[in-house]
């Protein structure tokens, strides 16, 4: 069948600079660039370009600009060409459209509209280049009450298990298997450095990285893959994986052809064998249930590690967030639909979930109405771009974020989407060993690290401009948070002010 | 055996010895030892009555810590997780458990022998790792889920969804037995291991009557003894007749199975079986148009 695929990008060519070295050739995993040895010059697939920029950052004369394709349709506000190329996919192939990372759709981004506060005269702001600000983050539950002992000797009220965080941002779940080893290593490597935590995703934990653990966020989901008792022992917190913002409600299939020797190893499966998550975990099926399987994790780590439960965020993320409080979750993770993934079915991507920014807002609430905010941490997930956004989530009533997409662009991803075939060619979600070994793990956890110390620098600006010195202060402290351009209902559900009352 | 014995203080282990030496005591602040006994054979015998779930479990790994290796469990009513984190070592514990044990009995498990002289709940050997576990009774659902490694010997039946993802990689090879029937999908989305399932309460010539069995199973192979329709089986699976390899894995697993539970092993090893297997080990390779 003759495919009608347009291409998406064009392939410029600067040919007074190229100096047909082929080193595209070699960068482009997709097959876009070749050598016309009849002619002896450099030609173009261009239909296959997916716009990864990977040719045009390593070409050495900078011969090449990438563009977005300019051939159009005729314009139809409706019929928009994004439409058209998937029901063209759709009719060649009777599948599923895939896509990676997370949501692309222009819906209302509510970190644009809310705007932080600054002292001035009577809470005098503070300059954190000489004053200590203090980032460092607990997480876990907090007990009912605190209980003093009455005498030296006598022991206090038990503290549950609390894991301490350097700086509130820890690095989001990515499966080994979706990402190379190389890039799990160097977000662990980057966590270890930055004095934060880093999740493994629920592709098991590879045995060589083990080392990291006291830096480390199993997940166990409902494919339980590499899951033993070393693995939660090892780990420093255990996150039971409910659901993914990018992909609410459904399992997710790391393709046969993925799984190589050592994705099997690591997972605890036969090489060669889809590995396939079901879509809920089979021994949940209701709250109780959960609670069950949190308290079989707690049994299976001694009571020594804090438990998480992630859930994507969806209509009702209050109310099931109460749900996985009364369960005995000591930490809550909410994903919002703007978070990243390897593969979700595209129609799902864009579709299923709702806001963080809303989510987080409407969790934090609830749970501090119902008594019962300090019995679990949050940390909100999807789609944070930069420091504002960070500190803009603790003010609605996060602990601490979990960043993905962000720590994967400062690794080299460009956003082109392609993670689930594999031929990322940053090294980055690839499952070929030749392209894995592109990334340096020392290099990208750098450039991971450099991007948190950044971030931090400037949470300590917003903060002592607002003349607070601890997070702490901040977080849940929506008063230091103004909406601009909002309706009466997002302010209502955000619980801010509107800008200038 | 009978009833009576001497207090914890006569027997080696001491559950109050060790508080707070490393791991193991994430709740011994609340937990105190009930009536722990000896009974004449020798082994450590322990009062289940009133006791929590934790509490219970955290006496049974305070034993262990000290060195006990064979204990039994007296007057168990639903405590859940019996056999979670409960040592690791070369030579495994063995745990007789009287009465019904909770939910989650041997979840996570890593190496224990467990003996139910009763019934079990549900999600007997969640995501185990190694071990053996022999109920002399029915289990409830979701049996043997994501089980990865040791064996469980069912006498009677199992309800739905058992060995529901239950998965194999190298050596560890996870087998699962049950002696009656069991419901609607067994073997769901199974990657991995064995289940035997010998249809012993069956009246003559009555089949079972499990249906979407092995629906999604990409792995590992189900023998059935007794007839079951093609209907009642998943789209994603194969019938075959067993070779010889599967006979001695067949009759090795019933040689253990009739050694637990006293059942004449004549009985059963000259009966047919079917082979349940996957398709294809990528069930749903072309569901995705890219």
């Amino acid at each position: 069948m003759k495919s009608y695929l347009l291409p998406q990008f064009t392939v410029e060519r600067d040919a007074s600079r190229c100096s047909v070295c082929r080193a595209c050739i070699k960068e482009c995993s997709f097959g876009v660039h070749y050598y016309d040895e009849k002619r002896r010059t450099m030609g173009t697939h261009e239909e296959r370009c997916v716009g990864c920029h990977r040719c045009s950052t390593f070409c050495p004369t900078r011969a090449l600009t990438i563009r977005t394709h300019p051939a159009k349709f005729r314009p139809n506000a409706n019929w928009r060409p994004e439409c058209i190329l998937d029901i063209r996919k759709q009719a060649e192939t009777g599948g599923i459209v895939l896509a990676g990372m997370g949501c692309d759709k222009p819906y209302r981004i509510y970190w644009d509209h809310l705007l932080l506060n600054a002292s001035q005269v009577t809470n005098p702001s503070i300059d954190p280049l000489r004053e200590p600000m203090e980032l460092r983050t607990h997480l876990g539950a907090r007990p009912d009450r605190l209980a003093v002992a009455d005498e030296p000797g006598a022991p206090d009220a038990p503290l549950t298990p609390q894991v301490s965080v350097e700086v509130p941002i820890l690095l989001a779940a990515m499966s080994f298997g979706a990402i190379s080893a190389q890039a799990q290593r160097a977000l662990m490597q980057a966590a270890q450095e930055a004095g934060t935590l880093c999740n493994t995703g629920e592709g098991g934990w590879p045995a060589e990285l083990r080392g990291f653990g006291r830096h480390v966020i199993v997940q166990c989901a409902s494919g339980r893959f590499g899951v033993d008792a070393d693995y939660l022992n090892e780990a420093a917190i255990v996150e039971i994986k409910i659901g993914q913002g990018a992909k609410p409600g459904i399992g997710g299939h790391l393709p046969g052809e993925k799984v190589t020797e050592a994705v099997a190893r690591t997972r605890m499966i036969p090489p060669g064998t889809d590995a396939l998550s079901p879509a809920p975990q089979h021994d949940i099926y209701s709250i109780e249930d959960l609670s069950m399987l949190i308290y079989a994790l707690k049994e299976a780590t001694n009571y020594e590690k804090p438990v998480a439960v992630k859930i994507a965020a969806v209509h009702n993320a209050a109310a099931i967030a109460s749900g996985i409080v009364r369960a005995g979750a000591d930490i809550v993770v909410l994903d919002g639909f703007r978070g990243g993934t390897g593969a979700a079915p595209k129609i799902i991507r864009d579709n299923v979930g709702i806001p963080i920014e809303l989510a987080l807002a409407s969790v934090d609430a609830r749970l501090r109405v119902e008594g019962i905010r300090h019995r679990a941490s949050i940390i909100a997930s999807g789609g944070f771009r930069n420091s504002a956004d960070v500190l803009k989530a603790i003010a609605l009533g996060a602990d601490a974020v979990y960043v993905g997409t962000a720590a994967l662009i400062a690794m080299g991803c460009t956003l082109c989407q392609q993670c689930y075939t594999g031929k990322c060619a940053w090294g980055i979600a690839a499952s070929d060993p030749k392209l894995a070994e592109r990334l340096d793990p020392n290099v990208a956890a750098r450039r991971v690290v450099n991007l948190i110390n950044g971030w931090s620098l400037e949470i300590k600006e917003m903060l002592g401009g607002m003349g607070i010195n601890a997070i702490e202060s901040l977080r849940g402290n929506r008063l230091h948070l103004r909406g601009i351009g909002l309706e009466d209902w997002e302010l209502e559900v955000l619980g801010v002010r509107g800008a200038g009352t | 055996m009978t009833w009576h014995g001497v207090w914890a203080g006569d027997c080696a282990a001491d559950p109050e010895k060790g508080r707070g030496e490393g791991r193991g005591d994430g709740n011994s602040r609340e937990a105190a030892p009930r009536r722990v006994f000896c009974d004449e054979t020798g082994v450590l015998t322990i009062d289940a009555r009133g006791l929590t779930y934790r509490e219970l479990n955290h006496v049974l790994r305070a034993h262990v810590r000290d060195g006990a290796r064979a204990i039994a469990v007296r007057n168990v009513a639903g405590q859940r997780y019996i056999g979670t984190n409960l040592g690791r070592l070369r030579y495994p514990v063995t745990v007789e458990i009287h009465g019904t044990p909770g939910s989650d009995l041997g979840a996570f498990m890593d190496g224990p022998r467990l003996t139910v002289f009763g019934n079990a709940q549900d999600c007997v050997g969640n995501t185990m790792t190694s071990g053996e576990i022999v109920v002399h009774g029915r289990a409830g659902d979701v049996v043997a889920m994501s089980m990865r490694g040791g064996a469980i010997f069912i006498r009677d039946d199992v309800g739905s969804r058992c060995a529901i993802h239950m998965k194999e990689y190298g050596d560890r090879k996870p087998l699962v037995v049950i002696g009656g029937t069991a419901h609607d999908f067994l073997g769901e989305y199974m990657a991995g291991g064995t289940v035997i399932m010998l249809g012993l309460d069956l009246a003559p010539g009555e089949r079972h009557r499990a249906c979407f069995v092995g629906t999604g199973m990409h792995g590992g192979r189900i023998f059935i003894r007794g007839s079951i329709e093609a209907y009642q089986v998943g789209r994603e699976v194969e019938l075959a007749e067993p070779d010889s390899r599967d006979q001695e894995t067949i009759m090795s697993a019933v040689e253990r199975f009739c050694t637990f539970f006293g059942t004449d092993f004549d009985k059963i090893a000259n009966s047919e079986f079917l082979r349940l297997h996957a398709r294809s080990h990528r069930p749903y390779g072309r569901l995705y148009g890219a």
